[in-house]
């Protein structure tokens, strides 16, 4: 595997310099001619050349050109991080004859320029570690990418639309899906919906065919009331045991005939209906909604009296011919192997009880969050689609507060990107059903999208008002006669100038998108990273939009920011090609800075053992010494610093590869 | 414990009736202020809008005094004002090294030290908290029965360095009024300022305020309106008369929440200083008692 | 019909005023103002100001440093901190606001007959006289060099005052005076 003669001699070393200007991104701060003249310099460089762009067409050229000509056994670059394009140069050096990781990156842009705003010493520290690069690369050596077998399956983990939309492809292309669901029903958010914006469609129109999709395809086992508890293995070979909790349903036998409800014992509905927000009551028994996939029905042990007092006729059980009902049901677990993961988790509201009480919600009776009018305007939610207050009365004014819980330090700093958008069609909606004066109060109308910018100019022509301030407060405070018995908005109409008291009879608040309050759990779970407001870490914000930095883990939807039905349908697509394009090439190659046992040495202590977090490390009892496996190793180095004999090496991070980076870095040239 | 004990000029003036109850009250619960030796005014709103660093050495001698005469004791401060000037000095002489540096030289020049170490507290704070509702409900001999109370609890007392309860939407006078057993009104200007000395330098401005928060207690059938400040109570009781004669009738006895926590300990109202009120809350205390009796 | 024309120009910005501001504790933050008005929608004397609470941070931010020193809207500010606990960006407004009065202070532009900046500095006077203050004494002060005629209206509340034990013309004085006036003495502007 590797070749540790090949150009180790310090006569045989052929050093190629090439320091790019990166636009004026590194040139700006770093005199980049200068660092090209100085690397030319160093010992064993045969050429040093500064480009603007290395990166480009014309800049790889270069590598490859020198290699053949000069002959060149060693590369340094000198440009960006090695996360952009280490595979850039890497590749270069490939094509060009040379074993890749003789290939080395200095990044003195986000390590240097970027940081620093003295030339002189910026220009000096890109020198120093340039220094350092060209002695590192003398120790390297010649090293093979290894490949593994993919398991074609994926995993799919939350049955939103960003979900569904994933399965649907994956599972098209001919390959086969777990689409693993929390809830009783997949749909997510979009299930509660009414409308959506701009084209105002009727969300379950376009939604429930593709759910009935889900449960039919031939592809896809669905498992909802599920959750993943585990995740082993790495890109490719991933092993995920699913927790499947009880419905007290037998799935296969219910046909959702839905006579079990009716004839639950409570013959009103009494408990909190979550699936309407609290707006309605449910009984024990139950199903989210009328479209629920899958078709069938729960039981709450929470609220059934069978459960609670283990005294109940069961009428339920009586009327079921299908004996689907199993009291019984015990919680099951599923172990599945997959190739690639798709985690389209969602987000969840802001709450704005507590966190937010200048605006009343949880103090009086009319204050509602957004996703709680999504209820009451739909056709199937509580009321049938009328927008009544709940004393049963017809708001004359209602007032729509926007960013709540958004773009502000004291919840979440982030634009949620949707609620101006939703804001907009549940005034039109609002409008629609009641007569009422609708008030919209925005700090900054948001429009980006196709469509969206011609559905506000229709709310303005539509005689929607548009006050552009944040609510200072709402409250049932009455000055004048016109206001008593309402409730008040107190806010500065930024575009007049002045402050205005608008009373209203029902107050909707636009909440934000946040991450699921478990997201951090799930983070854990699957090994890769949030961004600073919790939402999960794409690979690059740009060019990795759907990836993370663990291999064979794609992001789809909310769980990634926020993000409207469009955008999240469309990186749902992006997250199932990226899954089967990684599937589709049948092998996985494996980056060989893994870490190794020298045999000889190894004590056979076992410390290694516990700290590797990807339990790649096992101990060979008959030879009384560990063994790393290289297709479960990471390459994160903790068990190199830990072993006591130092008898763990890690390729790419040898001894003598990083000791002769740091002396000469620290050294005065 | 002990707790050393900043009055301020206010409660040695218009606000006696303050000082009174509180006396009496942390006294019946067998807890000690000490009142700081030789205090100075805090410097106020009005000092800081002249000139803040002097402000901020005005202050801060009287937190240097306390700590070097009872060095482990909380600072208690019942006027929030002082209450609000006393913690800022504190929270920026934390941040802003240059200040500290000016105060550290000023107080220098007096002989003074000062490490910062005091908690500044509210005597709200250090009931709700320290002394706690349960020890407080075993010291009530007359539940406030019957007796509908609107909670005020202005500005500085929460905001912005109080972290003893929400900023928005605190709720520990509230808390405490229940325990007491009395009735506490859904007072939507709870938090909403009093003008301060509006009443005097504006009161076009300052008695419409006033005016405005007696009438919604009065609107939610409150017996009377709790504060926890004597700027408050000045405003809201010595202008009531001047604010009816430019608005509209209204009459709203504004009293402290010690006076109210004092009377239902069975204390005296003379001791608690009742008497002190213009707008007599005698009345309101007696109808309420007679209502529950009934 | 007496017709002005309204705009402003460049000269009479400066990004010095700006610097200024953002240099005094709690001005930092003024540039991360987002104009969403917030400060204007909780504050209980926004319905008093000549210009909203956002619009003084508005321009002070563009640097019209006269305009804002000489508008009434920092004399109105009773420093509740509603602004200050709701902004957000979290600008300290409240603390701005002290600032810009002590600007107006530090240049003569504040209004010389507006009570609210006499009262300041008779304040400051009486504390630095005597390291307490007196209300009593204070309040006749104000009202006689602004408002005389409140004398007469508030004759009710002195009596008011003197029959429940409230009211006291002895000025309050603090033993260590020395101690006061070093502490006071070659800090901050000189007097």
């Amino acid at each position: 595997m590797m070749d540790r003669g090949n150009g180790n001699g310090r006569s045989d070393l052929r050093i190629g310099v090439y320091v790019c200007h990166c636009g004026i991104n590194i040139a700006s701060m770093v005199d980049v001619k200068r660092v090209a003249e100085q690397a030319a310099a160093m010992p064993n460089v045969v050429v040093a050349r500064d480009y603007k762009y290395m990166c480009s067409d014309p800049g790889q050229e270069m590598v490859q050109q020198d290699i053949r000509e000069l002959n060149l056994n060693r590369v340094v670059v000198a440009a960006c991080t090695p996360l952009l394009h280490e595979p850039t140069f890497r590749g270069a050096c490939e094509r060009a004859g040379l074993n890749p990781f003789f290939c080395h990156m200095v990044n003195i842009r986000e390590h240097d320029a970027w940081v620093h705003e003295d030339r002189e010493k910026a220009t000096v520290k890109a020198i120093d570690l340039i220094r350092a690069a060209v002695r590192r690369v003398k120790h390297h050596k010649a090293l093979e990418r290894r490949t593994v077998p993919i398991n074609p399956n994926v995993l799919v983990v939350g049955g939103g639309i960003a979900g569904i939309q994933a399965a649907l492809k994956i599972a098209s292309a001919g390959r086969h899906v777990y689409l693993v669901e929390r809830e009783l029903s997949i749909g997510g958010h979009m299930a509660k919906f009414d409308k959506t914006f701009p084209t105002l469609d009727c969300a379950a129109c376009i939604l429930t065919p593709k759910m009935s999709d889900v449960k039919k395809h031939p592809n896809i086992t669905l498992w909802t009331y599920s959750e993943v508890d585990k995740v082993d293995g790495y890109v490719g070979n991933f092993k995920a045991t699913v927790r499947r909790k009880p419905r007290y349903i037998n799935e296969d036998t219910c046909v959702g005939c839905l006579e079990c409800i009716d004839a639950c014992v409570f013959k009103e509905p009494r408990f909190t209906d979550e699936y309407n927000e609290g707006l309605s009551k449910r009984k024990p028994m139950h199903i989210p909604f009328p479209q629920a996939v899958p078709q069938v029905t729960a039981i709450d042990p929470e609220t059934c009296l069978r459960f609670k007092t283990g005294k109940c006729k069961s009428s339920c059980v009586t009327v079921c011919d299908r004996n689907a009902i199993d009291f019984d049901q015990k919680e099951r677990i599923e172990e599945i192997n997959v190739g690639a993961i798709i985690l389209s988790t969602g987000f969840q509201t802001f709450e704005p009880k507590d966190r937010l009480p200048q605006y009343g919600y949880g103090i009086y009776d009319n204050i509602y969050t957004a996703l709680e009018v999504e209820r009451l305007v739909n056709s199937a939610g509580p009321t049938e689609g009328e927008v009544v207050l709940r004393d049963g009365s017809k708001p004359r004014a209602v007032g729509i507060i926007h960013c709540i819980g958004s773009r502000d330090t004291k919840s979440n700093i982030w634009c949620s990107r949707v609620c101006c958008m939703y804001s907009l069609k549940l005034a039109h909606l609002l409008k629609e059903r009641t007569g009422a004066e609708v008030y919209n109060f925005y700090i900054d109308m948001r429009t980006p999208g196709k469509g969206y910018e011609e559905f506000y100019n229709k709310l303005l022509e539509e005689g929607v008002h548009f006050i552009r301030g944040k609510v200072g407060a709402v409250n049932d405070w009455a000055i004048t006669p016109e206001e008593e018995g309402r409730l008040v908005i107190r806010v500065e109409d930024t575009l007049g100038g002045f402050v205005r008291r608008v009373p209203v009879d029902m107050v909707v608040l636009s909440t934000g998108l946040e991450p699921h309050k478990d997201a951090e759990d799930v983070r854990r779970k699957f090994n890769i990273s949030c961004s600073p407001g919790g939402f999960f870490l794409e690979r690059h914000p740009k060019l990795a939009p759907v990836e993370t930095a663990s291999g064979g883990i794609f992001l789809a939807g909310c769980c990634q920011g926020p993000k409207d039905i469009p955008d999240t349908v469309a990186q749902a697509g992006a997250a199932a090609a990226e899954a089967l394009a990684l599937i589709d090439k049948g092998v996985v190659e494996l980056e060989p800075n893994t870490a190794f046992i020298d045999a000889e040495s190894c004590s056979g202590c076992k410390s290694c053992l516990s700290l590797c977090p990807y339990t790649a490390i096992s101990f060979i009892e008959a030879e009384k010494r560990a063994e790393i496996n290289e297709a479960l190793c990471k390459g994160c180095g903790t068990c190199v610093a830990a072993c006591p004999s130092g008898s763990i090496i890690q390729n790419l991070f040898e001894d003598e590869e990083i000791f002769s980076e740091i002396a000469e870095v620290l050294s005065n040239g | 414990m002990q707790y050393s004990y900043y009055p301020g000029c206010s409660l040695k003036g218009s606000g006696r009736a303050y000082e009174e109850s509180v006396l009496a009250v942390f006294d019946h619960l067998g807890i000690e202020l000490k009142e700081i030796d030789d205090w100075n005014c805090c410097g106020a709103t009005a000092y800081m809008s002249v000139d803040e660093r002097r402000s901020f050495a005005l202050a801060a001698r009287n937190l240097a005094i306390s700590e070097r005469d009872m060095p482990e004791s909380p600072m208690v401060v019942p006027c929030s004002g002082c209450y609000v000037t006393l913690n800022k000095t504190c929270h920026v002489v934390k941040d802003y090294p240059a200040i500290k540096d000016d105060v550290t030289k000023a107080l220098d020049r007096a002989g003074l030290k000062w490490k910062n170490q005091v908690p500044v507290r509210h005597p709200l704070d250090v009931l709700m908290q320290d002394v706690g509702l349960d020890r407080i409900k075993e010291a009530v001999v007359k539940p406030l029965k019957g007796l509908k109370i609107a909670p005020y609890y202005g500005c500085q007392i929460v905001r912005p360095y109080a972290e003893f309860d929400h900023q928005i939407h605190p709720t520990s006078m509230d808390r405490m009024f229940e325990a007491l057993g009395a009735t506490v009104v859904h007072y939507p200007l709870k938090t909403k300022c009093c003008g301060g000395s509006m009443t005097g330098t504006a009161p076009e401005v300052g008695l419409r305020l006033v005016y405005l928060l007696l009438k919604e207690a009065a609107k939610r059938e409150a017996d009377l309106m709790a504060t926890v400040c004597p700027l408050c109570q000045f405003n809201l009781d010595a202008f009531a008369k001047e604010a009816a004669r430019a608005y509209g009738p209204v009459n709203m006895p504004v009293i402290y929440f010690t006076q109210l926590l004092g009377l239902a300990m069975g204390l005296s109202e003379e001791k608690l200083g009742l008497q002190r009120n213009i707008i007599s809350a005698k009345n309101a205390l007696k109808g309420a008692a007679a209502a529950a009796a009934r | 019909m007496n017709i002005k024309q309204s705009i402003r120009y460049d000269s009479e910005r400066s990004n010095e005023f700006t610097k200024e501001v953002m240099a005094r504790p709690g001005g930092e933050m003024i540039q991360a103002c987002i104009q969403c008005g917030t400060c204007s929608g909780v504050c209980p004397m926004s319905n008093y100001m000549d210009r909203t609470p956002r619009q003084i941070i508005y321009m002070a931010r563009e640097g019209f440093g006269d305009e804002v020193l000489r508008s009434r809207t920092i004399w109105m500010c009773t420093s509740c901190y509603a602004c200050t606990v709701e902004c957000p960006r979290g600008i300290k407004i409240t603390d701005v606001m002290y600032a810009l009065k002590r600007m107006a202070m530090e240049r003569g532009t504040y209004p010389q007959r507006f009570p609210t900046s006499t009262m300041a500095r008779d304040f400051f006077n009486m504390v630095r006289k005597n390291g307490r203050i007196n209300e009593s004494r204070l309040g006749f002060l104000v009202f006689l060099k602004t408002n005389w005629m409140r004398l007469l209206t508030s004759a009710g509340l002195g009596l008011d005052l003197i029959k429940t034990g409230r009211f006291s013309l002895k000025q309050e004085q603090i033993k260590s005076k020395n101690e006061l006036n070093s502490i006071l003495s070659g800090n901050g502007r000189p007097e």
